[in-house]
């Protein structure tokens, strides 16, 4: 029988120094995490207003709203354990080391992106730092973590493997096939469900009759649910987490509570027949994680509107780097068409069937 | 030489495989302690342990992707589906993720996985379990794939197959295993990639195939031999890359051409190839090229329909006769 951990939402009334003691964060930790929210929210507003002039184009979906889902659950976790996700994944590429100028470049199509351009706002893949994508076919990515996870057995390593999915993914057959998988070979998983609630716009509880929560019991696998909007909470769980993971625990889920405050991409309503303006409205107003982190620092002392403007021009004047950045970048060339189609050209044989010049 | 079965001739490139790499492991539907359902995988399991030789649940896509997922973190693995049939529940794992993976990433992960299994009609299986799958495959660019006819050609092709970078769909025949050759005694026998090989020379004809249709091909090419007809036999061995010089050669010496496969003629194999030798070879040509494929139609059950189902011999007498214009 899984075990079922839940956690509920701390009151904002709650003293800050308590809290923060309580959770094990440190006040420059704490800092950070608000230093980190706050680009990723100017990040992906600088995308959002470039997609508006055409710099940026096909698919755009933004993680506004979510950021304490890159922040608070990759911050944790060492440069060597890896983060796959699906594709609302700019910021928490960013969070795991990818430059915020290699992602800009890649939504705009440029040379200097992390995949050269080739790939697009779905599809950021950063080798280096062990971001493993970027994929597009929602629930696609949960068995490639799986093999991941396997990896990191098979070789006897102690890293782990974080794998984000939105809350439609756990009615794929992927997702299911990967969590039996991983629970009979107890692979090194954290499987997260960034549950937001809506499948583009259909409400999780119109193609479920249980609770996310529920969703890995069937396999053994421990559930736990975290409030992902508040950022010190995401953290201090994922880092517990992924100790426990590190030190043989086995896979988890995790359904992390959120809320996106814009359209599923930027092709979409933000609003409309699916949910109303007055339910965003709410949310951002009361559900916003910088907002929420802001007002604990700030009641604490930790944080001042002088030190917290500084802050945002800092992330401010970042974005608008990765952007001038991915202006300045050059068009991916001719060349670039036709590379890394193979890793290996075989000696003998053809590869290309379209009768072009390569 | 060593005369041996096709399907030893597979476990046989494993086994050396799996010795000269430790990042090769083989996963699958009954691998392990069932020996493999065609028995390809007989006594790996205990020469190599429950780590390397993986039953897994009956989940084609979710071991398919953790394989996919294995191969882009480093790993080496060779992914056994039952057969081709199976493959369909996984084959987003093969065209979505393994196939476009290194040219999404601007080449930062490769993908050096292997998907074997038999694929093509076995005896009165009906229309799901009797089907070629190549063209699924060999459509998209990013996956290599491979269809070996013979034990040697089996041993040297899957042996190839693991060492490539690329994702390889390695496509074996049902009624192949129990075929038995002379298998090259060599230690490290590898058959490139891309090279096509002339199973039979003849100058009056070409048929060109891959797969277990080679067979056939050749019982064809005995039959027009008594008929004072001499056939070349090309066997593709790989559909991507394609040994496309061959195709040409043999074209322009024969000027004759029939393509035969096991699938369904529609954007198939033979469409493309006969695409291409009108683009490439068009005045060498003194006859349409002809196709023979299986009837394009399910496969059915009946023992009487299902052999006028399939491409036989005969058909492709009748179509060289045509190419000749007798």
């Amino acid at each position: 029988m899984a075990q079922t951990k839940e956690k509920k939402a701390k009151k904002n009334s709650k003293k800050a120094g308590s809290l923060l003691e309580e959770v094990g964060i440190s006040e420059e930790l704490a800092l950070d995490l608000l230093r980190d929210m706050l680009l990723y929210r100017r990040f992906e507003e600088k995308a959002e207003e470039a997609y508006a002039i055409g710099k940026i184009g096909g698919f755009c979906h933004l993680h506004i709203g979510q950021e304490a889902g890159a922040a608070g659950c990759i911050k944790p976790l060492r440069s060597d354990d890896y983060v796959m996700s699906a594709y609302r994944e700019h910021t928490q590429a960013i969070a795991k080391g990818v430059p915020p100028r290699a992602v800009m470049a890649e939504l705009y199509g440029r040379a200097d992106g992390s995949s050269g351009g080739k790939g697009g706002s779905m599809h950021i893949f950063d080798a280096e730092h062990r971001f493993m994508g970027g994929h597009g076919i929602v629930g696609g990515q949960v068995p490639l973590a799986t093999g991941i996870g396997w990896k990191i057995k098979y070789r006897e390593e102690d890293t782990v493997c974080v794998v984000f999915m939105g809350d439609a993914a756990v009615n794929q057959g992927a997702f299911h096939e990967s969590l039996n998988m991983a629970a009979i070979w107890n692979l090194p998983v954290i499987y997260v469900v960034e549950n937001n609630e809506y499948g583009m716009g259909t409400a999780f509880s119109r193609v479920s009759t249980t609770e996310m929560v529920k969703k890995s019991c069937a396999h053994g696998i421990p559930a736990h649910v975290v409030n992902g909007q508040d950022v010190l909470e995401t953290y201090a769980s994922f880092r517990d987490l992924a100790e426990e993971v590190r030190n043989g625990a086995g896979p988890q889920f995790v359904d992390l509570q959120t809320y996106r405050f814009r359209g599923h991409s930027m092709s979409d309503p933000v609003s409309g027949t699916y949910r109303s303006t007055e339910e965003v409205d709410r949310a951002k107003k009361e559900q916003d994680p910088i907002a929420l982190l802001r007002d604990i620092l700030m009641k604490e002392d930790l944080l001042d509107s002088d030190a917290l403007d500084e802050m945002d021009g800092e992330a401010r004047t970042m974005a608008q780097d990765a952007a001038d950045f991915a202006d300045a970048s050059p068009k991916p060339d001719r060349e670039a068409l036709y590379r890394n189609v193979w890793a290996e050209e075989n000696e003998h044989g053809r590869l290309f069937f379209d009768g072009r010049d390569r | 030489m060593a005369v041996m079965t096709y399907r030893e001739a597979l476990n046989e490139a494993l086994r050396e495989e799996m010795e000269r790499d430790p990042d090769v492991f083989l996963m699958g539907e009954e691998v392990a302690e069932y020996d493999g359902a065609y028995k390809v995988s007989k006594g790996l399991l205990d020469e190599f342990g429950e780590k390397r030789i993986v039953d897994s649940p009956i989940s084609e896509l979710g071991f398919t992707g953790l394989g996919v997922g294995a191969a882009m973190a480093g790993l080496r693995p060779v992914i056994e589906f039952m057969t081709f049939n199976f493959a369909f529940l996984a084959i987003d794992q093969v065209i979505n993720h393994a196939a476009k993976m290194h040219y999404m990433s601007e080449g930062q992960f490769s993908m050096p996985i292997v998907f074997r299994g038999p694929t093509g009609a076995a005896l009165q299986l009906s229309a799901q379990h009797s089907q070629a799958c190549e063209t699924y495959y060999s459509h998209a660019p990013g996956c290599k794939v491979v269809t070996p006819g013979t034990p040697a050609d089996a041993k040297g092709l899957l042996k190839a197959a693991i060492r490539d970078d690329d994702p390889v769909a390695f496509m074996e025949g049902e009624l192949l295993y129990n075929f038995k050759g002379e298998v090259p005694e060599d230690d490290d026998f590898v058959i490139p990639l891309g090279v096509a090989d002339l199973k039979r020379e003849g100058s009056d004809v070409s048929i060109v195939t891959h797969g277990k249709m080679i067979h056939v091909a050749l019982q064809a090419a005995g039959k027009l031999e008594k008929d004072g007809i001499e056939a070349d036999v090309l066997d593709l061995r790989t559909i991507r890359p394609l040994d496309m010089d061959a195709i040409l050669e043999t074209a322009k010496k024969t000027n004759r051409l029939v393509y035969l496969e096991e699938g369904w003629p529609y954007a198939g194999t033979g469409a493309q190839i006969v695409s291409m030798i009108q683009e490439e070879a068009f005045d060498y040509l003194d006859a349409p090229i002809l196709r023979v494929t299986q009837a394009d139609i399910p496969m059915p059950y009946a023992k009487n329909l299902e052999m006028m189902a399939k491409p036989s011999a005969d058909h492709v007498v009748e179509a060289v006769n045509k190419v000749l214009y007798r």
